[in-house]
């Protein structure tokens, strides 16, 4: 009888998980660590002029070629918006100092480099063009404090 | 190697039945359970080595071309990580250790029926945790 119960609680388990995963997977949202920078020489590429998109893969995932195409898309749409791609394996410090725990895991940094936003699973276009309005906003407004 | 998306879901949903036929007959007919599961574990071995019988199952009752295939090695890597549940289930059965051999079936059957029921590969996943504990864990990569 055990079992029955065991398999019956594991489906309604995978059943909750599976609804939730479909409600937030690929949410853009802000980072709690808005105050940590990447610079050129952490992603060993440059930075976008206005926001850098930085989709972190491997090769044992699914969703990557997806998001690349989603984020390729947007970065030839909007202009100085640069896509950085980073093999989580062999950039594990990384992975490790900014707490990716699957992949495809997005960033959106501002011209700065500051991580502004957080997307873990594939993100809808519609979602990344909202979110780089965010970024440059957020850039525009620290502009406006300096002056 | 690229794989059809629609024989990975058909091979979870038939995986998601074996495993829970494993679950509720345990108890009653042990002798069943490990059968059942000794050969789930012996699929899921050949399909970690992009052989899946329940691929060519498919592929003898579906005859039309996939609209999109997909990289074949996050669900391999995913059987691999279905392998070993299934083998720490296998022994749980026949050491009698009911407890090991429920949560090992149990987290292969989550797995299984995420893939069938959402699309979600949990054993694909995993990739990157087990990287970041074990950074010598490295998987050569066969293209």
């Amino acid at each position: 009888m055990t079992g029955l119960w065991v398999a019956l609680a594991t489906l309604a388990l995978g059943s909750v998980i599976g609804v939730v995963r479909l409600r937030r997977d690929g949410k853009v949202r802000d980072t709690a660590r808005a105050d940590d920078r990447l610079a050129t020489a952490d992603l060993g590429a440059d930075l976008g002029e206005r926001a850098t998109l930085v989709q972190f893969s491997t090769a044992f995932c699914q969703p990557c070629r997806a998001t690349r195409r989603v984020l390729a898309d947007v970065s030839g749409l909007v202009p100085g918006v640069a896509h950085v791609e980073i093999d989580a394996e062999s950039r594990l410090d990384l992975v490790r100092r900014l707490d990716i725990m699957r992949t495809p895991t997005v960033l959106i940094l501002d011209s700065a480099g500051n991580i502004v936003k957080k997307a873990a699973g594939q993100p809808r276009k519609a979602d990344v063009l909202a979110a780089l309005a965010g970024a440059v906003s957020h850039i525009s407004s620290q502009n406006a404090d300096e002056m | 190697m690229r794989a059809d998306p629609r024989a990975l879901r058909f091979s979870a949903a038939i995986t998601t039945a074996i495993l829970a036929l494993v679950l509720v007959t345990g108890s009653a007919w042990p002798t069943a359970a490990q059968v059942l599961l000794a050969a789930q574990a012996l699929v899921f071995a050949l399909g970690a080595a992009g052989r899946s019988p329940y691929a060519v199952l498919f592929k003898a009752l579906v005859k039309s071309a996939p609209r999109e295939t997909e990289d074949a090695r996050p669900p391999r890597f995913a059987q691999g990580v279905g392998l070993g549940f299934a083998v720490v289930g296998l022994v749980g059965y026949l050491a009698g250790i009911t407890p090991l051999a429920l949560v090992a079936t149990a987290a292969a059957l989550l797995a299984a029926f995420l893939n069938a029921a959402f699309g979600f590969c949990l054993g694909c996943e995993t990739y990157l945790l087990i990287r970041r504990l074990l950074p010598a864990a490295k998987l050569e990569v066969p293209q």
